[in-house]
């Protein structure tokens, strides 16, 4: 166990420290939060949905997880060739003990990263329904973050160079987010585009976050839970599975 | 120390080891020389058990690296071709999660990582972030850290690459040290023949996969009636350009290149 601590704490050091790197992973979440937020807001008021920065803002912090937690994940690939992580494969400690501090320690700091962009939300004008909500909306985060923590180690574990990023921004990443249910809700939408956001394992997380900090769910708590659990064993194993048959 | 029978490693068609075999003595530093692509990285490797061989065998201290991966890893340190230090990190830092990596107890641990850093000239920078250090600093560090377990082995591949001469000098003057003091076993490649001349105890010259020579630094020279090891090297190797194709590590190593500067 002291392994995987040390690890874990490894990464929130290392995150910590980087402030520039923090303050320009702020920048893009607080584009889409005040650029749509007040850019489509008339339009979502007229037709009665209400404030649409209320609705935004928690599909922004989900966002900002999604991001932080597959990233950490992916980097791994540049670890392993350039990084700490050779250093790792070669000591006495079973592989799967390193996945999970790296994993766990990714989770963590694409929560922390979360709560930050909360914070910015509540400054630009975002007020939760409840206090009492919150702790809830944490929970969620850590389970958002553990899902893409595990996908990303998944991923770059198996990607053997830099080019393969790409195409997992442009065709992973980006299509995750879109169809989360981040920027739109997602009653009334047409068939093909309702199951693509019921496969999508953010829309659970951007739902629970929703539900834990305005009070407004489309599939209900216990579902957004039960689903993020189960996506985020399977990614779990998945990514330590992919992790243990690295090869240098 | 270390032994290896018959070992081959195949990638899909290429063969990057083809059969070899060798012994390496304890408290022996051992040099395998080279030229690119000529398979060296790939034993050491295996040796790490970072690579499963394709067939073949290997003892390490008496352990084998395939079926007892982690007793051999505790046998050992490595200094990889490409950095492996956390550069967000202190040196000491680094030194104490190596530490803990490889259990060892909290209280040697610390007064270890002194005796290292003092012996390395680094004790006076523990408290630096990796990222200011120079080249030569970083190898000296990651030596450093490789030895902090008290290894019986050490593997050292390429350590002195793009290092100025003073750095190198001084590298090798340390390895000399500790070989001398401590008894560890020494396992390195290199590039430099006046590097393995100046230190290592044995030679074996490797090229496309096998051994074709090995022996002591004047032997060799012997067997091939050369002036020089370089000469020696040339006669057994060829003067033939080898044409690497660029794999994928080459490639991100082009790029941390660029990002560095």
């Amino acid at each position: 166990m002291t392994v995987v601590y040390y690890l874990w704490l490894r990464e929130v050091k290392r995150y910590l420290r980087s402030r520039p790197q923090i303050i320009g992973s702020i920048a893009q979440p607080l584009l889409y939060l005040l650029v749509l937020g007040f850019g489509l807001g008339p339009v979502f008021a007229q037709s009665g949905q209400g404030s649409y920065l209320q609705f935004i803002a928690p599909g922004v912090v989900g966002m900002a997880i999604l991001f932080t937690s597959i990233f950490s994940g992916i980097g791994l690939l540049w670890d392993r060739q350039f990084g700490f992580l050779k250093e790792t494969l070669v000591a006495p400690v079973p592989r799967l003990q390193i996945m999970l501090g790296r994993t766990l320690g990714g989770a963590t700091v694409a929560s922390i990263q979360g709560t930050l962009i909360l914070i910015v939300c509540m400054i630009a004008g975002f007020r939760p329904y409840s206090i009492a909500a919150v702790p809830l909306a944490f929970v969620f985060m850590l389970l958002v973050g553990l899902v893409f923590a595990g996908l990303g180690t998944a991923i770059g574990s198996t990607l053997k160079d830099m080019q393969g990023f790409q195409l997992i921004m442009n065709f992973l990443v980006m299509p995750i987010f879109f169809l989360s249910g981040a920027l739109f809700p997602l009653n009334n939408l047409p068939t093909a585009l309702t199951l693509a956001t019921r496969a999508d394992p953010l829309s659970y997380g951007i739902d629970g976050l929703r539900g834990a900090l305005i009070g407004l769910t489309q599939f209900g708590m216990i579902m957004n839970l039960s689903v993020l659990v189960v996506v985020a064993s399977g990614f779990l194993v998945l990514g330590a599975w992919a992790f243990s048959r690295i090869q240098i | 120390m270390i032994h290896v029978e018959n070992l081959v490693k195949t990638f899909g068609e290429v063969k990057a080891v083809d059969g070899i075999s060798f012994d390496v003595a304890p408290g022996e530093i051992f040099a395998f020389l080279g030229p690119n692509g000529a398979g060296k990285t790939t034993t050491i490797q295996m040796l790490t058990t970072l690579q499963r061989p394709t067939s073949g065998s290997m003892k390490l201290d008496g352990l084998d690296p395939v079926t007892q991966p982690l007793q051999a890893r505790s046998r050992f340190g490595i200094v990889f071709q490409d950095p492996s230090l956390d550069v967000e990190l202190t040196a000491y830092e680094n030194m104490d999660l190596h530490g803990a990596l490889y259990h060892v107890p909290r209280k040697v641990r610390g007064e270890r990582i002194q005796t290292l850093l003092t012996l390395f000239e680094l004790w006076d920078r523990r408290a630096s972030f990796v990222k200011t250090f120079s080249g030569g600093m970083k190898r000296r560090l990651e030596i450093a850290r490789g030895l902090l377990h008290t290894p019986r082995i050490l593997f050292l591949d390429e350590p002195t690459l793009g290092l100025d001469p003073q750095s190198r000098n001084q590298l090798w003057t340390h390895v000399k040290h500790l070989n001398e003091t401590e008894g560890v076993t020494v396992f390195l490649t290199t590039h430099y023949m006046d590097e393995a001349e100046r230190t290592a105890h044995r030679i074996a010259i490797i090229d496309h996969g096998h051994i074709v020579a090995q022996g002591t630094a004047p032997s060799l020279k012997q067997q091939t009636g050369a002036e020089s090891l370089e000469g020696a090297f040339l006669a057994l190797t060829g003067s033939t350009i080898r044409d690497e194709r660029a794999d994928a590590a080459d490639q991100m190593r082009q790029m941390a290149r660029m990002w560095r500067r």
